[in-house]
């Protein structure tokens, strides 16, 4: 059979959700964030919300966010965006609001926010993408940089004992009272993709219900930071990023999965 | 018995080379092209088309959104 | 049923904040304006008109809950004290860059660094200059009493809406703590969600009807032609205000051979130099800011022509000042007098600078 007469219109299963803009997407080959980006809009699509979701986008990969979402969308100072959002929650509480955000907005400047957002509970979704390490900016050390691994600001790999651990933030939001679901998930494989954006799915459903923050990980790769080519950094994330962030549910209906 | 038949569209220009999508084909239907598109990358085509099942994996791992992916069921 | 009360400065901002139908409050304590968020949290605005109050975890947080809240296009406003807007400057760039309405209340105390909690002048600088970075404006009112502490509120709401830009009150420990008697205004009804997507659907995040593209709120413009172009905006927006909102307020300064110039606590002083002087036969007027940006370059100029000197009397080593001497343009001596560090200067100090700095010089 001709590909020609299997490309028709009536044959199509699928394609890009229109959540998602012509925009070609500023990251990098391989980047997991385009596809954080589109599962989110899947999720907001099927959900038929999208006219009363706002997003909140961080400072760093994903500033620019709102290019690549068609939604309403705010785009938040570094490491402001569980505030951004706490806002404009408040304000709007029949509103959807989550925000996007990487390991250096969330879990470094950012880290005062996002643990008060979650210990009051706010009813927003917080997707929070980890690929250990400052991508914006050129490959510099974040707070989630695994021990010995080398960045531009850890040349010789991150020393543990002059630069600290890396942070599990999701294991710390997980404590919080005010965190009703809390996930680590990745989008390397197809399979990983289908389980990441059933939890984006899970958070938003949370939020429709009022239960508290719902806090999505995705571990993903940075592979020009990484300085590695893409299926190579995905095999690199699974061996290494996995062991110390390992994923699957922390936190489900306000309980710590034991 | 139906058979089903499957058949991908890349959005050529849009596509980066990434080749995320080249594992995750069950069938190994995807490659990199030798020509490059207009931004200089080896976009991805079917190299062998017959195999696809149009089982949307390629396009669900696909970072850019750039996969289309289309479904058949043949007598 | 316009009911008079006694009230402190903060407890009345506070109090008409409510009344202007603003639709949120977010702040973190810090003496001495933490009576503005107690008083809020006595008073329940959830109850009376449906106004969301809540305590942030830090300065930092509170104003970017203004930002995001304010990109919605609802009536939002912060308060803080000196440190506090010192760490609220990087969000106040982001909404003075993205163009949003909000009112920011400054009860200043007394600098640099932690200071004193006493009260003080000395961020009049950091208020009508921009304060964070790039090139912005506050529009920024000075209330010399608590009646002004109250009706400056809704006056700033109206001002940040018609422009869409943060306006600043800026009071001091003096006009914040003091007691007065006020009379409070009528309720304003909060705008409707409906109302303000209305009004404010062209800019604000309330969520994407089909009925139009997707709004966004940022600050972020990577090409440098553009972002200048956003610029000159913004520039053209200052422009209109300088020209529109100038306010202030003129006293005996008809006959005056001298004239103090000065806001806020220090002018309510310099009220009490001015009888002391004229009592003596010394012709002294008063030129009261009430708005600090705009600053009234052109009165104050068309003044000079007519007088032999200025004082301009602030609560800190001369910030205000600079304005004055620019205004004036050097056609008649301006000279500094002001206590600072949170001293409090008397109106016989006051009087005596005059006569040695201005009318002996």
């Amino acid at each position: 059979m001709d590909v020609k007469e299997i490309i028709k219109p009536e044959n199509l299963v699928y394609k890009k959700t229109k959540l998602m803009t012509d925009a070609p997407l500023s990251y990098c080959p391989g980047c997991g964030h385009g596809t954080a980006h589109r599962i989110t809009m899947e999720v907001v699509e099927e959900m038929g919300i999208w006219e009363d979701t706002i997003g909140v986008a961080p400072v760093g990969c994903s500033v620019l966010a709102y290019d690549f979402m068609n939604i309403d969308m705010t785009q938040a100072a570094h490491g402001r965006a569980p505030a951004v959002a706490t806002g404009i929650k408040r304000v709007w509480p029949n509103k959807y609001v989550f925000t996007y955000q990487g390991d250096g907005d969330l879990a470094a400047i950012g880290g005062n926010e996002t643990i008060h957002a979650c210990n009051r509970g706010e009813n927003i979704v917080i997707i929070f993408v980890n690929n250990g390490i400052y991508g914006m900016t050129g490959g510099q050390m974040a707070p989630t940089t695994l021990p010995g691994m080398k960045s531009s600001t850890s040349p010789y790999g991150r020393d543990v004992k002059t630069m600290g651990f890396p942070l599990k933030m999701t294991e710390l939001v997980a404590q919080l009272p005010g965190t009703h679901y809390v996930t680590r998930q990745a989008v390397h494989t197809p399979n990983a993709v289908r389980k990441a954006k059933k939890a984006i799915r899970k958070a938003f459903e949370i939020q429709k219900e009022n239960k508290g923050l719902a806090f999505v990980e995705i571990v993903s790769n940075c592979n020009s930071g990484w300085k590695m080519e893409p299926v190579d950094a995905n095999n690199w994330m699974v061996d290494n990023m996995f062991p110390y962030f390992p994923l699957g549910d922390i936190k489900v209906d306000g309980e710590l999965v034991k | 018995m139906a058979k089903i038949k499957g058949a991908i569209e890349v959005d050529v220009e849009k596509c980066k080379g990434c080749g995320v999508c080249i594992p995750a084909c069950p069938t190994d239907v995807i490659l990199l092209a030798k020509d490059v598109n207009g931004k200089g990358y080896h976009y991805a085509y079917m190299e062998n088309p017959e195999a696809c099942i149009g089982c949307v994996n390629c396009a669900v791992v696909c970072p850019d959104g750039v996969i289309s992916v289309y479904k058949v069921k043949v007598a | 049923m316009s009911e008079v009360k006694l009230m402190k400065g903060n407890e009345a901002i506070a109090e008409a904040a409510i009344l202007a139908g603003a639709d949120a409050y977010f702040g973190y304590p810090i003496t001495p304006q933490s009576e503005v968020i107690e008083y809020l949290m006595v008073e329940r605005p959830e109850d009376r008109t449906g106004m969301v109050v809540l305590q942030a975890e830090s300065e930092i947080a509170a104003i970017n809950m203004v930002y995001g809240a304010a990109g919605t296009g609802k009536k939002v406003m912060t308060s803080s004290s000196s440190p506090g807007v010192s760490l609220k400057q990087e969000g106040i760039s982001y909404i003075a860059g993205s163009e949003l309405p909000c009112v920011i209340v400054n009860v200043v105390r007394g600098g640099p660094g932690l200071g004193t909690i006493q009260p003080s002048q000395a961020d009049y600088f950091q208020s009508t200059k921009g304060g964070g970075h790039g090139d912005y404006r506050l529009l920024v009112l000075a209330p010399a009493s608590v009646q002004e502490m109250a009706d400056f509120v809704d006056l700033s709401f109206e001002l940040a809406f018609k422009y869409r830009n943060p306006v600043m009150i800026l009071s001091d420990g003096v006009i914040g703590q003091m007691m007065e008697k006020v009379i409070m205004p009528k309720q304003k009804t909060r705008l409707t969600n409906e109302e303000i997507i209305e009004q404010y659907g062209d800019w604000a995040t309330t969520g994407k009807p089909k009925t139009r593209e997707r709004n966004i709120i940022t600050s972020l413009e990577l090409d440098p032609y553009r972002q200048e172009a956003h610029n000159h905006k913004l520039q053209a927006k200052y422009k209109k205000m300088e020209e529109n909102e100038v306010r202030y307020e003129m006293i005996n300064c008809n006959d005056a051979d001298y004239v103090i110039v000065a806001y806020g606590s220090s002018a309510r002083i310099a009220q009490k130099t001015m009888e002391m002087a004229r009592k003596k036969g010394i012709k002294v007027g008063i030129f009261r800011l009430i708005t600090l940006f705009p600053f009234p370059m052109k009165e104050i100029n068309a003044l000079a022509d007519k007088v032999k000197g200025f004082l301009a009397v602030e609560m800190s080593a001369g910030q205000m000042i600079e304005d004055v001497r620019l205004a004036i343009n050097g056609k008649v001596p301006a000279e500094h007098y002001g206590r600072y560090g949170g001293v409090i200067h008397s109106p016989e100090e006051v009087l005596e600078a005059l006569e040695q700095k201005i009318i002996g010089g």
